[in-house]
């Protein structure tokens, strides 16, 4: 069974671990500036946002990629970025409708979670389980998906989007 | 089913992709004009500054990609299309049945009709043969005159400085990127690039281009309306495009711009749809017909095409947003919609000149219709979702309209 993030943002509080973890995983260093995953902090509500790609079944950023530098990871089913073939284009940073592929301007590639390979560290490091990794069809997801249907022309065709 | 697509590029491509997804059994035929593989001309910057090879701009890695899906490609032009027939004729003579055409043969370079415009060193920047041209000719030390400041022109212009050659800018309109950005940051990037050393001539057009004596050490003159005479070795041409469209006469399929598209990208033909920077198509923003000529559209196109070619009209185009992002060295800006604005509605703007940042947000009623900005970059994409999306953004409206760098918690208010 193919897994996911699923966050729950009542249950942040805005420890920035996740942010921590992931910089140090995937960068080799303790920044939360170089984080995949990202806390949005609403100062008037006291309340915290983790946020990152939801690893949608037909990917905006992998069809706009002009040189296939995009691919899905068949075991995880993350869409991973292949730094060898990347060439900072940025195109896919623009077609992405919730912005979680951004650009790396000290490597002048883009950055995007790719589940760590199957074992988040966002996930891991995170005290409080607002972000957990489990089950595909249990994610609750449902706002980002609602919004991925009404971004992406061709979502409600469902047999395109194996 | 016998399916045929015109034309190679990302839109063709997406499409034979899509096509075989949805249909094992389909017969899927790919016609290209050119002699190389699919290729992405959005690649020929990064080929130009030596960052890939010739083939890290193939649109697919894997040589053995279309072999494996069972995708003929035929390297040959299209010459007609004989409708009644459902034939289509190619510059070898062949003829090809279809059931489904697709036509996605994009667009060309287009020069203005000035004298010496065909010189042996003036070249557009639009195919890998002008790559390479540009590529043997764009040498350190070289002189440049590049024309034209639009989107194609700004996003070579870092390359040929990577490239080492003295550059000067000739540019019609009185500002850089004029259908891309406001005069306050097409005014910052100007700035911007002159501060790098680029010389840029504004509301200046190029009247002429003349051979040099042999005895000058450039090549070229290049003569303007209102300034001194340029000299140069070398003069790239990016002052517009059109689409492909000259093979369709007297096929019957009607054409403004570009082929005109219904919501299915089907054209006035039953079998036959359009995709890509051939096609015009709905426009998200304006609810009217254009032709974009830009990446993200004509991928858009492509799938939907596909889908509606296979699965009879089930899948409706709601129009592609225009969107373009460029880094010109290191000064990375973008627009999104209607970033120019609307009739009737309320803009909110940040600007930074010092530090060469600009934020402006356009909304019509309670949604955000356009923006434009320069360096940012962070979730830049929620942008294109919030448009899309048309989210009533309510209270949040009230909040970015005081401060729209609040963009990102809009967008995440109710997450
Ligand atoms: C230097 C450069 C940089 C760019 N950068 C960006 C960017 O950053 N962002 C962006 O959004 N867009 C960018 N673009 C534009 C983008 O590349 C195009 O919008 C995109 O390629 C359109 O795809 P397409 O498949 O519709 O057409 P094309 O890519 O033009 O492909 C058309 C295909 O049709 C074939 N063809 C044409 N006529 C015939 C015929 N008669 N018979 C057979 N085959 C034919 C061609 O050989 C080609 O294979 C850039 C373009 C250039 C040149
Ligand atoms: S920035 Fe890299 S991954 Fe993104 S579209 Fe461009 S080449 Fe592909």
């Amino acid at each position: 069974m193919e897994k996911s993030l699923v966050i729950n943002p009542d249950k942040c509080t805005g420890c920035l671990q996740c942010e921590m973890a992931c910089s140090y995983e995937n960068e080799g260093v303790f920044n939360p500036s170089k984080s995949r995953i990202k806390v949005f902090t609403f100062h008037q509500e006291g309340r915290f946002v983790p946020y990152t790609c939801t690893q949608c079944s037909d990917a905006w950023c992998q069809h706009a990629c002009p040189v296939d530098a995009i691919s899905l990871n068949l075991v995880t089913g993350a869409k991973e970025v292949n730094d060898s073939s990347c060439v900072g284009c940025k195109v896919c940073t623009i077609s992405c409708p919730f912005g979680t592929i951004n650009y790396n301007q000290s490597s002048g590639k883009v950055i995007k979670c790719d589940l760590c390979g199957g074992d988040p560290k966002c996930a891991t490091a995170c005290p409080t389980q607002a972000i957990t990794y489990i089950d595909a069809n249990q994610t609750g997801m449902d706002k980002m998906r609602k919004w991925a249907s009404v971004t992406d022309n061709t979502s409600t065709n469902t047999s395109a989007n194996a | 089913m016998q399916y045929i697509i015109v034309g190679a590029g990302p839109s063709g491509v997406i499409a034979c992709e899509t096509i075989r997804k949805l249909d094992q059994k389909a017969q899927i035929t790919l016609i290209t004009g050119q002699k190389e593989p699919p290729y992405s001309r959005m690649a020929i910057p990064y080929f130009l500054e030596h960052k890939i090879t010739e083939a890290g701009t193939y649109l697919r890695h894997n040589s053995e990609h279309f072999r494996a899906l069972n995708i003929i490609v035929i390297n040959e032009k299209i010459t007609a299309i004989v409708t009644p027939k459902n034939t289509i004729k190619l510059a070898d003579g062949t003829e090809l049945g279809y059931e489904k055409l697709l036509l996605a043969t994009g667009a060309h370079a287009v020069s203005p009709p000035i004298e010496g415009i065909s010189l042996n060193d003036v070249h557009n920047c639009w195919t890998l043969e002008d790559a390479r041209n540009i590529a043997s000719k764009a040498v350190s030390g070289s002189s440049v005159v590049l024309m034209g400041a639009g989107f194609i022109g700004c996003i070579i212009l870092e390359s040929l400085l990577k490239r080492g050659v003295n550059l000067t800018i000739v540019e019609m309109g009185d500002r850089m990127v004029p259908r891309m950005m406001d005069d306050t940051a097409g005014g910052l990037l100007k700035s911007w690039c002159e501060s790098k050393g680029v010389k840029i001539l504004t509301s200046e057009q190029v009247t002429s281009i003349s051979e040099a004596d042999s005895s000058d050490k450039h090549s070229l003159i290049v003569n303007l309306k209102d300034s001194q005479d340029l000299s140069a070795d070398l003069v790239i041409c990016a002052t517009g495009v059109k689409s492909n469209i000259d093979f369709l006469d007297g096929s019957g399929i009607i054409v403004d711009q570009g082929i005109i598209v219904n919501e299915f990208l089907q054209t006035n033909i039953d079998n036959i749809y359009a995709s890509g920077d051939v096609a015009q198509g709905l426009d998200f923003s304006d609810q009217s017909l254009h032709v974009q000529a830009i990446q993200p559209t004509a991928v858009e196109h492509g799938r939907i095409a596909a889908i509606n070619m296979v699965q009879h009209n089930s899948c409706v185009h709601h129009g592609s947003i225009n969107m373009n992002i460029l880094d010109t060295m290191g000064l990375i800006s973008a627009s999104f919609g209607q970033w120019m604005g609307v009739e009737g509605g309320q803009e909110s703007i940040l600007l930074d000149a010092k530090n060469f940042r600009y934020l402006n947000l356009q909304f019509k009623d309670e949604c955000l219709v356009g923006m434009s900005s320069l360096g940012h970059t962070q979730n830049i994409g929620v942008v294109r979702g919030l448009i899309r999306s048309k989210v009533k953004l309510g209270i949040w409206k009230q909040r970015m309209m005081k401060d729209p760098s609040r963009l990102m918690e809009a967008y995440l208010a109710d997450l």
